[in-house]
């Protein structure tokens, strides 16, 4: 493998790839085109690409999310690009109503082939409008695919595989994430739905980390291996499709489940897996769970209260030690700062 | 309420008013990318217009100079909602000419329709720069959903509609064609709807396993 590139570099390296074998693959949104590139994400496209297949939209979240469905309508992969995943809501109509729907309610004549990327805030004062993670609204239709990739190894072969998905997918992707570096190769290569990714093996608690939550799990993991206990932690990749079998397979031999989400509990994706999980399981296996995600507030711009709306490596060890030992302890790791930095390592 | 024939260039509808008009933007935006010599026509009513999707697709329009004619059919109701109720200004061309593109009123006058939207079907066959707008005044004869009269309802009267029901443009047209032109025409929509009846009342409901059908569409 050998090449390490950031998550931007790896969406930046998928999005160019595709474009070149394919003409019909065209990228817009608000300041696609700008000296900023998405993060960086997009440089470099429009020099290469031309004006028509790159172009910086108005701020037109619903009107430009039906143009990317009339573009998709008349054979175009339009990628449409969201800096804030909060600014998704004024483009609900037409991703739920059409783009959802297209391919059942008109029994298979048409199908929407969009990519829909969209960028989730943390910290800096992101506060209530630019820190939101909104994909259980999408799990909760059918027709929509959901995924939250936090590895560059991910980041590219997800985009690959989204855009050459018939179906409308939402590609969501974590600020945070996007100076992680990790192995990419450099041909093209698809991380499709269907699986999700075991990227620790332990036989005490099952860890699931969704987006940028994975690597707050991963510390959670070290700090808990300080106290002997060895956690599997997962990361779901697809939440939908949900690749519910490698979870289901990990509780069954853990016994403990805790799910870390990136976002409300309620309804979110965290409810999600524990309920599917819990289904397959009564009467099977016993099982103890924990949900962990945002408090349920609305996230405060200070970083004295922001400290206390997001789980961490510490408040999950936490936790778990609970989850594991049946009965609430008051143990809290003292922070490592060898775990600042989590790089993913691969290989995958 | 999702119609649709892709075969014949009929993308869909959307129950959810003014949703498609910027579908019909995006298509027209694809056409010119792969420079196919073809126009979106996009039909609309009143009521769309109030919607913030109807200006947002606008403005992209004429922004990418798009190859897209939007027709509105103004009969003055949102369901039972007279336009002067939810319109500041009732010349809805005015607005749509605002943006930058030609726009114009087509008062109750089917022959004038068909005269200024060929125009404009032509102008942008040869790439001239689009988008056009028209506002086709017209008038809603029966209720907002089926086939029967509603005056009783009290929120519009049989006056108001008297000069339309006057102005028959079916009529009108019907006036200019040949007798015999006319009787075949009139049996060809007949068969053509009889065996459409037939079709629907012959086919036997799905099988229950097709609720699963075309969720999603899987690979090629």
């Amino acid at each position: 493998m050998g090449r390490n590139l950031s998550f931007v570099e790896a969406i930046r390296e998928a999005t160019d790839q595709e474009m070149g074998l394919n003409p019909s693959v065209i990228v817009f949104g608000l300041d696609v085109d700008d000296p900023k590139a998405i993060q960086g994400t997009t440089r470099g496209l429009v020099e290469k690409y031309g004006r028509e297949r790159v172009f910086c939209t108005p701020l037109s979240e619903d009107a430009m999310t039906g143009v990317a469905i009339g573009m998709a309508l008349a054979g175009l992969r339009p990628i449409h690009i969201h800096i804030r995943m909060d600014f998704l809501m004024l483009a609900m109509n037409q991703l739920i109503n059409i783009a959802a729907k297209s391919h059942y309610m008109y029994g298979g004549q048409v199908h929407v082939p969009i990519v829909v990327r969209s960028m989730i805030g943390k910290s800096w004062g992101q506060g209530a409008q630019h820190s939101q993670a909104l994909y259980s609204f999408f799990m909760h239709v059918p027709g929509l695919k959901v995924v939250v990739p936090t590895t560059p190894y991910d980041a590219k072969g997800c985009l690959i595989h989204a855009v050459r998905d018939n179906n409308p997918v939402m590609y969501i992707e974590h600020r945070l994430l996007h100076f992680q570096r990790g192995p990419v190769p450099e041909q093209l290569y698809t991380v499709p739905p269907g699986k999700a990714r075991v990227t620790v093996k332990g036989d005490d608690v099952t860890l699931i980390g969704i987006s940028y939550m994975q690597i707050e799990c991963l510390r959670a993991q070290r700090y808990l291996e300080d106290v002997d206990i060895h956690a599997e932690v997962i990361d779901p990749i697809w939440l939908s499709p949900l690749d519910i079998e490698t979870i289901v397979a990990s509780v069954c031999k853990t016994g403990a489940l805790c799910v870390v989400d990136n976002g409300w509990t309620t309804c979110g994706a965290s409810s999600e897996i524990i309920a599917q999980v819990a289904e397959r399981l009564q009467g099977v296996r016993d099982v103890r769970v924990r949900r962990m995600g945002f408090a349920p507030v609305t996230c405060p711009p200070t970083p004295t209260l922001e400290s206390l709306f997001y789980p961490n490596g510490r408040t999950i060890a936490s936790e778990v030690y609970n989850l594991v030992k049946g009965h609430s302890h008051n143990w809290m790791p003292v922070e490592r700062n060898d775990l600042k930095e989590i790089e993913f390592k691969g290989p995958f | 309420m999702h119609l649709i024939d892709a075969v014949h260039g009929v993308m869909g509808a959307s129950a959810v008013v003014g949703t498609t008009i910027a579908h019909a933007v995006g298509y027209a935006y694809a056409l010119k990318l792969q420079q196919k010599n073809s126009v979106v026509v996009s039909f609309f009513g009143d009521g769309a217009t109030d919607e913030g999707v109807f200006y947002e697709s606008l403005n992209f329009a004429v922004l990418k100079k798009l190859p897209v004619i939007f027709v509105c059919e103004n009969n003055s109701y949102a369901i039972h909602t007279h336009q002067l109720r939810r319109q500041s200004n009732p010349n809805i061309y005015e607005r749509a000419r605002v943006f930058g593109m030609p726009a114009e009123r087509i008062e109750d006058d089917v022959l004038r329709i068909y005269e200024r939207v060929s125009a404009a079907v032509q102008a942008l066959r040869i790439s001239e720069p689009g988008p056009f707008f028209f506002e086709c005044m017209t008038y809603r004869w029966k209720e907002h959903v089926g086939p029967n009269d509603d005056f009783h309802l009290g929120y519009r009267t049989r006056e108001e509609a008297e000069p339309w029901f006057k102005n028959d443009q079916v009529k009108r047209l019907a006036e200019v064609i040949d007798a015999r032109q006319r009787g075949r025409i009139e049996q060809e929509v007949e068969t053509e709807i009889q065996a459409a009846f037939a079709f629907a009342e012959g086919s036997p409901f799905p099988d229950g396993a097709e609720l699963f059908t075309d969720v999603f569409m899987e690979a090629d």
